[in-house]
């Protein structure tokens, strides 16, 4: 009899054991999650970080500061796969984004520094690129997306003629686009007015509730209405 | 190539064209530099239509190459310089496979009216006829191989302030095989022996480069940027 109880016990513990793993696994895959694992950098022979260790899960917005030069946009470049750290390494749903880049990239969007855009492609021309080599929604208006960032009647003007504000909308234009779950933005407010600004702090809340997790840089001040913003200092002068 | 990849190929060829079609001088002053510095090769040397005739096959080819070397930094220049290339880089799609439309749209917009160019040329430095249908077959094989190889060189620098110099240093040297092989040909022809020999060769080139050079421009563009 107690050789029945033992085994009836031992099942029973399996059972909750492969319940838990195998809902643990579930909830890997329904959440994605960027996680950074003692990443440093140098550059130039300079340690501009080391041992940085963060994890970003599905909702979440990561604001990383830091003064000039101390490796907000080398960092950026990293977490997209764009360089290689000097050491550590970052699992996007727990694999190396190196590992499989393709993946990765499908999950990410990234604007950099430089806009992405061709200058002598007109704004639609520019989107409708976007839209045949990105990962993007299914019922995608060109139009409407041009519409939504206030460029809809320069439609058809090349993009060297926009100021620098409105080239940057464009740029921004594709995050309405995308897919991508991961968004990864260096300085997103350069040249917007607040109006623009404000355009983009709703995309951003809109992208969240969702589920979509954001990582920027920014020397503006940020409000998000429906998600926290958490911060992370990097640098030498860091608290 | 998988349905979603071709049509990755096929956007980017698109685009590229469409920028070149807007954008005529990059691919332009090459073609003029191809005809003006060959069209000097006569006043220079003199109108003797026996040496021009020896010496055009050779002319035409390094011309062509000085000319496809002009016009190698618009591959990637531009898309480095707005922030393309990075953008390119984190697409879904391989990145060897946009890598391959660029290089393909290079050789549209130069490698062929390069070799359209040619005939003319040869008429000036005095080729007989049949010397410039094989000439225009040797540009057409080698023009591609320009393209891919110099490819690689652009990757490397493009990055690079001044890596113009640099460039010319890491390509010139690739380039000479189908110089030397491109250029024979003809004379080869010209002296009324079977030239398939060279074709061959320049094929076997164009084969290895188009196999090889793309994987190594994509992988130099990742290092570059």
């Amino acid at each position: 009899m107690p050789f029945i109880l033992h085994l009836y016990h031992a099942i029973l513990s399996v059972q909750l054991f492969l319940i838990k793993y195998s809902s643990m696994d579930l909830a890997d895959k329904l959440t994605p999650s960027l996680q950074v694992d003692q990443l440093s950098c140098v550059r130039n022979d300079i340690e501009l970080f080391s041992d940085l260790n963060f994890k970003l899960q599905s909702g979440q917005v990561l604001q990383i500061e830091g003064a000039n030069g101390c490796g907000k946009t080398s960092l950026l470049r990293i977490l997209c796969g764009l360089m290689l750290p000097a050491d550590g390494q970052i699992k996007w749903n727990n694999s190396n984004i190196q590992k499989d880049r393709l993946r990765y990239n499908n999950d990410l969007a990234y604007i950099g520094h430089h806009n992405g855009i061709k200058d002598d492609l007109s704004c639609e021309e520019n989107l409708q690129f976007f839209l045949s080599l990105g990962n993007t929604k299914d019922d995608i208006n060109v139009d409407d997306i041009l519409d939504q960032v206030g460029l809809l009647d320069k439609d058809e003007s090349l993009a060297r003629k926009l100021s620098a504000g409105q080239r940057r909308r464009l740029a921004l234009a594709r995050l309405l686009m995308t897919n991508a779950p991961l968004w990864i933005l260096d300085e997103p407010f350069t040249a917007l007015d607040p109006k623009g600004r404000e355009l983009i702090e709703g995309y951003f809340d809109q992208h969240c509730s969702q589920g979509g997790m954001i990582i920027f840089t920014t020397h503006h001040a940020v409000a998000l209405e429906h998600s926290q913003i958490q911060f992370l200092r990097i640098g030498h002068d860091k608290q | 190539m998988t349905n979603s990849s071709y049509t990755a190929f096929k956007t980017m060829v698109h685009r590229d064209f469409t920028l070149a079609m807007r954008n005529r001088s990059e691919w332009t002053n090459p073609l003029f530099f191809f005809f003006l510095a060959c069209s000097l090769f006569p006043l220079g040397i003199g109108p003797e239509p026996n040496t021009l005739e020896r010496i055009a096959p050779g002319i035409i080819w390094v011309t062509a190459l000085l000319a496809a070397m002009l016009s190698l930094e618009s591959i990637f220049r531009s898309d480095f310089e707005d922030g393309s290339l990075e953008q390119l880089v984190l697409s879904p799609y391989p990145f060897t496979v946009l890598v391959y439309a660029k290089i393909l749209v290079h050789w549209l917009v130069t490698g062929i009216p390069l070799m359209l160019l040619s005939p003319l040329l040869g008429l000036i430095l005095h080729m007989p006829a049949d010397g410039i249908g094989l000439l225009m077959l040797s540009l057409l094989i080698g023009t591609p191989v320009l393209s891919l190889i110099g490819s690689i060189g652009v990757a490397l620098t493009v990055g690079l302030k001044r890596g113009g110099m640099l460039l010319s240093l890491l390509i010139l040297p690739l380039y000479i095989p189908i110089l030397i092989f491109g250029a024979g040909a003809v004379d080869v022809g010209l002296g009324g022996l079977d030239a398939s020999g060279h074709f061959l060769l320049m094929g076997a080139i164009l084969i290895l480069a188009f196999t090889l050079s793309p994987l190594a421009t994509a992988a130099a563009l990742r290092v570059s940027i």
